[in-house]
């Protein structure tokens, strides 16, 4: 009994009074976005202020693109857009393929229990808390640790490797490989159990063998899995976290691995530079949230999934 | 041909061999830091290569360790914090994606929009801090409850699973006289046990982990969680953490790595100890979170 002429007012208060308990719980919710979500959104203004607590963020004076401009003129902005790039790059080429293969090896695996144990074993290094992990990574890689140990072996230098500023994304690619091959690869295993077992037998009685069959069968079965994490990933290139980074770097290796995050850390939690930080890292939530669309729009458009 | 049905035979033996690799290099770091916690401080300094088994046999690592009344204290705080947010996030989860689940109310829409856009927006590290600065959360132990207390991507998922609910099942309940409410918590949820439990772990997970924020929000250490005493005493920029219970020097250049090894252990056992339940859970999530989000 919806009159098209009612109002929006009567139709809203018509509506509250329909659902007031779904109201109710909304209540909640809503508080919990705007205080934890809009709020800083809003607050995010101090990024064109000269930002000084007591005058709040409304009573301090505006600069316009001051922060911005700043940050563009400064000798950080090259080495942190590099660094961010490199990192994310270098996680994408090794890391992105990684878990691919190892299904696709795991996948060939016909002994029920070896294949179980493998997984069982692989999919440990998620669970280690990332405290735990840098941890083991700085004991490791320390001036007597095992890592530092095969170096030396192969002919590298006998000292701290993180505190050398050229192996630092190294082991932070490796060691975000070695946290994820496992656990990444389900998500390709699942799509694998979903390829029809009748087109392994088409092609076992065709003649071709296991490699043509990788070829032809299982990489086409999986691959829409594959271009969807692709793009979403590459959508993902100018966020890198800084929490694995925060842990592991040092003044020596800022100069490879000090990325915009941990710069917007460092300027605003570190040295209480709110504004200019504030700057930063608008700069790069605009960036990201427009990488992150455009990802999401070719999704769509290549594979007809999309996020929305 | 000969020579392609050999390679097709050796495949299997090859591959085998490989992946035990891959296990292996997943696995050691574990055994290092296990075998190393029981080894005898000399021979441990003194070890070169590859540590499989313990060096010698010695508790004392285990010993210091629990004798840091940091490590007492985190664990006793990292538990408040996983159970009591974890609660909080279940119940602010479950009524958040109820509400967007309804499919007759004019604000739902508006609502869910205003929660996916966080997903792809957010004000940054600085205006959340200073919000939080704001509502006195400096060094307040709410600060490791309230912030993170809805994740959006949990909220959605759990939201998916509610829409495959048969609307049927509703309608008559309502017929009975049933409100929100009651159909919430006594249809939908005990209808959606899988999910609950995956979102649960994720987010009991999440809190175990964390540390970040707690190193920015937290100031006082008796109300540090565990991962961030860990931090202190295993990152190198705080060495003197480990063996600050320790009187003689000599001990403690000596105890230092033991001490590291036994507290990365003490520090990762409940993990282990739930780590089936995890992985099948975990693994059931990604199925259900999917590709598709």
């Amino acid at each position: 009994m919806v009159e098209p002429s009612a109002s929006f007012f009567s139709r809203a208060r018509r509506d509250i009074k329909r659902n007031r308990l779904i109201y109710l719980m909304a209540l909640p919710i809503l508080a919990y976005y705007i205080i934890f979500h809009y709020a800083p959104m809003y607050g995010v203004l101090i990024a064109f202020k000269d930002y000084s607590p007591s005058l709040g963020i409304l009573g301090s004076p505006f600069v316009g693109l001051k922060w911005f401009r700043e940050f563009f003129g400064s000798y950080y902005f090259t080495r942190l857009l590099r660094n961010t790039l490199l990192i994310s790059i270098y996680s994408l080429l090794w890391g992105f393929p990684a878990p691919i293969l190892f299904a696709l090896l795991i996948n060939e695996v016909r002994n029920k229990f070896f294949k179980k144990a493998v997984q069982t074993i692989t999919y440990m290094p998620y669970f280690m808390s990332l405290v735990v992990v840098c941890g083991i990574l700085v004991n490791f890689t320390s001036s007597t640790g095992v890592i530092t140990g095969i170096v030396e072996a192969l002919g590298g230098p006998k000292s701290n490797l993180l505190a050398n500023p050229n192996y630092f994304r190294t082991i932070y690619v490796a060691s975000g490989i070695w946290q994820n091959i496992g656990w990444g690869s389900i998500i390709y295993l699942a799509a694998l159990s979903g390829i029809d077992p009748a087109l392994y037998e088409a092609a076992t009685i065709d003649g071709a063998k296991r490699f043509r069959q990788i070829l032809h069968i299982t990489l086409p079965g999986i691959m829409p899995t594959i271009i969807i994490l692709l793009i979403l990933n590459v959508g993902n290139i100018m966020s890198v976290g800084f929490e694995k980074i925060i842990l592991l770097y040092s003044p020596p290796t800022y100069e490879t691995a000090d990325v915009i995050s941990t710069f917007v850390y460092r300027k605003g939690i570190v040295e209480n530079n709110y504004a200019y930080s504030s700057a930063i890292g608008l700069f790069n939530s605009v960036i990201n949230f427009l990488l992150v669309i455009a990802a999401n729009k070719i999704s769509t458009m290549t594979t007809e999934v999309g996020l929305w | 041909m000969h020579r392609k049905s050999r390679s097709e035979a050796l495949f299997p033996i090859v591959n085998a061999c490989l992946l035990t690799v891959i296990s292996f290099v997943c696995l050691y770091p574990v055994l290092h830091v296990v075998a190393a916690s029981f080894s005898d401080p000399a021979r441990l300094n003194a070890h070169q290569g590859l540590l499989l088994f313990p060096q010698g046999f010695t508790l004392k690592g285990y010993e210091y360790a629990l004798r840091n009344p940091n490590i007492i204290s985190g664990y006793k705080n990292t538990l408040v914090y996983v159970v009591s947010g974890t609660v909080i996030n279940m119940i602010l989860t479950a009524l958040g994606a109820y509400v967007c689940s309804r499919k007759n109310a004019m604000f739902v829409r508006p609502l869910m929009m205003l929660i996916v856009f966080t997903m792809y927006f957010g004000g940054g590290l600085i205006p959340w801090f200073i919000v939080l600065k704001n509502l006195s959360l400096i060094n307040n132990v709410w600060a490791m409850i309230l912030p993170g207390a809805i994740s959006t991507y949990n909220l959605i998922v759990m939201r998916t699973s509610f829409l495959g609910i048969p609307d049927s099942l509703e309608e008559s309940a309502r017929i009975d006289g049933a409100n929100d409410f009651v159909i919430l918590f006594r249809i939908i949820l005990p209808l959606s046990k899988a999910v609950l439990a995956v979102i649960l772990l994720y987010y009991a997970v999440g809190h175990w982990n964390s540390w970040f924020n707690a190193s920015i929000l937290l100031t006082s250490r008796e109300k540090y969680p565990l991962q961030l005493i860990l931090r202190d005493i295993l990152i190198s920029n705080n060495k003197g953490a480990a063996v600050q219970n320790i009187v003689s020097p000599v001990e403690r250049n000596q105890y230092q790595d033991l001490i590291q090894y036994s507290t990365i252990v003490i520090g990762t056992l409940p993990v282990f100890f739930l780590y089936p339940f995890l992985q099948k859970y975990f693994t059931k999530g990604v199925m259900i979170g999917g590709v598709k989000g």
